[in-house]
């Protein structure tokens, strides 16, 4: 198994500052702007995004919610095994607000399309943007792109990208792993 | 994504499954609350799946629960009642499902008045049971529901003390409530006249008592069972004033417990016999998050067997 380094330390942050800096220019004091991170892993994302815009903007209330898309998957009774459901945690209404969809890895589209519609299940937002920290370019099932990117990369289908936080697994690093041939 | 699955293709009784699928039950139906709670009330999980809800007896609360559940998953569902169908021209379980099955139906949501009713139909069909009660044997979903609503109002169910009271002889709730109950680790006993109360009940592990008032300063959960009359062929206790007096909880009795416990019952209430209005419509009674909890619970039920492809 080889692993090669996408992300990591300084460049981290400088990534997670730019992004932030680049919502606060479309959407100003997010004042009808809503976060909200597609559970399990694009919700560390938004939690790091909003403490970070938080820091910037010197605003305490910018609203952050988790989605999960488990219902909304389009592979339930395709793949083995149980797709066991995460919380979803939308306290605050989304009709009308201008709503950024976030997460880690954008890859095939499919979990981005399976969060569109979980989100409609909550009403009707006047606008829905995405933001991912990679960008699996060239590998996309559904016409789906990103309107904010952290990195963009070109990879193998056998390759996974996986995204680690501080918070949870102690370091802030993407790493891009390929199984060896043998 | 966990790989967590349950142990059975089919739901057709408490007694075959086991705790992690319990728990994995009650844990996704937190999940389905969650659904049931939003402005729309809907995900698209089941779009391919076909169910048909075949009920060979009377029920309120389990047929529209069911077919809540099936809708909010956005399954495709049929429904029979063996009043209205040529079961009463003669023709026999096997042949009616057959007939269903036969239109692609998927799985099969099924109560019927004699016990092992589904047992009997899996071994014979393909399509995957779901046990909506069957005779005085058993009513796995109630069960799921009632451990869901304690575990939903105590936090927990293990340690918790729960009287079973009643007509425990011709109760599929009391069997399964009590398997249920135990598989999680909670204390259970029973309580009614000693004409409702199996003799041997005692191997299931649960104490017996004919005093109510001790029975409910024991427990921290009463759950309040109705007496079953049309599955009475002889008389078991002299009159239904006389059950109401010795058996029926009334707010009196509820005031004067030295501790505040949690009343539920399966429905239907027969207000006045074994709980009072004052008692039903009161606080400390559940019974309406139960119907509630009933959604969520069968829609995990059913997403988790859907699940299971063969």
């Amino acid at each position: 198994m080889q692993k090669r380094t996408l992300l990591d330390g300084q460049q981290f942050q400088i990534t997670i500052k730019r992004l932030c800096h680049q919502l606060i220019e479309n959407h100003t004091d997010f004042s009808n702007t809503v976060l909200i991170g597609i559970q399990p892993r694009g919700s560390f994302f938004a939690d790091r995004v909003q403490s970070e815009l938080s820091q910037i903007l010197k605003k305490k209330n910018i609203q952050k919610g988790n989605l999960d898309i488990t219902f909304f998957r389009d592979d339930f009774r395709r793949k083995d095994g149980i797709l066991s459901a995460n919380t979803n945690t939308i306290d605050f209404i989304i009709e009308d607000k201008n709503v950024i969809l976030i997460d880690d890895v954008l890859w095939t589209g499919r979990t981005i399309r399976s969060a569109m519609d979980a989100l409609l299940a909550y009403g009707r937002p006047a606008r829905v943007e995405l933001m991912v920290l990679i960008d699996r370019r060239f590998s996309r099932h559904l016409p789906i792109e990103p309107d904010y990117i952290g990195k963009q990369v070109d990879s193998m289908n056998s390759q996974q990208v996986r995204v680690s936080w501080k918070e949870t697994e102690g370091e802030d690093k993407v790493i891009l792993i390929s199984e060896s041939t043998k | 994504m966990a790989e967590e699955k349950l142990s059975t293709r089919h739901l057709l009784g408490i007694k075959d499954i086991n705790r992690n699928d319990i728990e994995l039950i009650l844990k996704t139906a937190d999940n389905f609350k969650d659904v049931i709670n939003r402005p729309i009330k809907k995900v698209p999980a089941l779009r391919d799946i076909t169910i048909a809800n075949i009920f060979f007896e009377n029920s309120t609360r389990t047929k529209l629960s069911f077919e809540l559940a099936e809708k909010r998953l956005s399954a495709d569902t049929i429904n029979f009642a063996a009043s209205s169908s040529s079961v009463s021209k003669g023709e026999t379980l096997i042949d009616t499902v057959n007939n269903i099955l036969a239109m692609k139906v998927d799985m099969v949501v099924m109560r019927h008045p004699y016990a092992g009713a589904g047992q009997f139909l899996s071994k014979h069909i393909n399509a995957q049971i779901v046990n909506a009660g069957d005779g005085a044997h058993e009513h796995p979903t109630q069960a799921l529901l009632d451990a869901f609503s304690i575990r939903q109002k105590l936090g927990d169910v293990e340690g918790k003390k729960v009287v079973i009271v009643g007509d425990i002889l011709h109760s599929r709730v009391a069997i399964s409530n009590i398997l249920c109950l135990q598989k999680l680790g909670a204390e259970v006993m029973v309580c009614g006249p000693t004409t409702l109360i199996p003799k041997h009940i005692g191997s299931l592990g649960v104490k017996v008592e004919h005093n109510l008032i001790k029975a409910l300063n024991w427990c921290d959960v009463a759950n309040m069972l109705r007496i079953q009359l049309e599955r009475q062929d002889i008389k078991y206790f002299p009159s239904q004033r006389e059950y109401a007096m010795m058996y029926g909880l009334n707010k009196q009795i509820l005031d004067n417990l030295d501790k505040e416990i949690v009343v539920m019952h399966p429905g239907p209430i027969n207000r006045g016999v074994e709980i009072t209005s004052d008692v039903a419509d009161s606080k400390q009674s559940i019974i309406l998050e139960q119907v509630e909890n009933g959604v969520a619970v069968r829609m995990a039920v059913l997403y988790l067997l859907a699940s299971q492809r063969d």
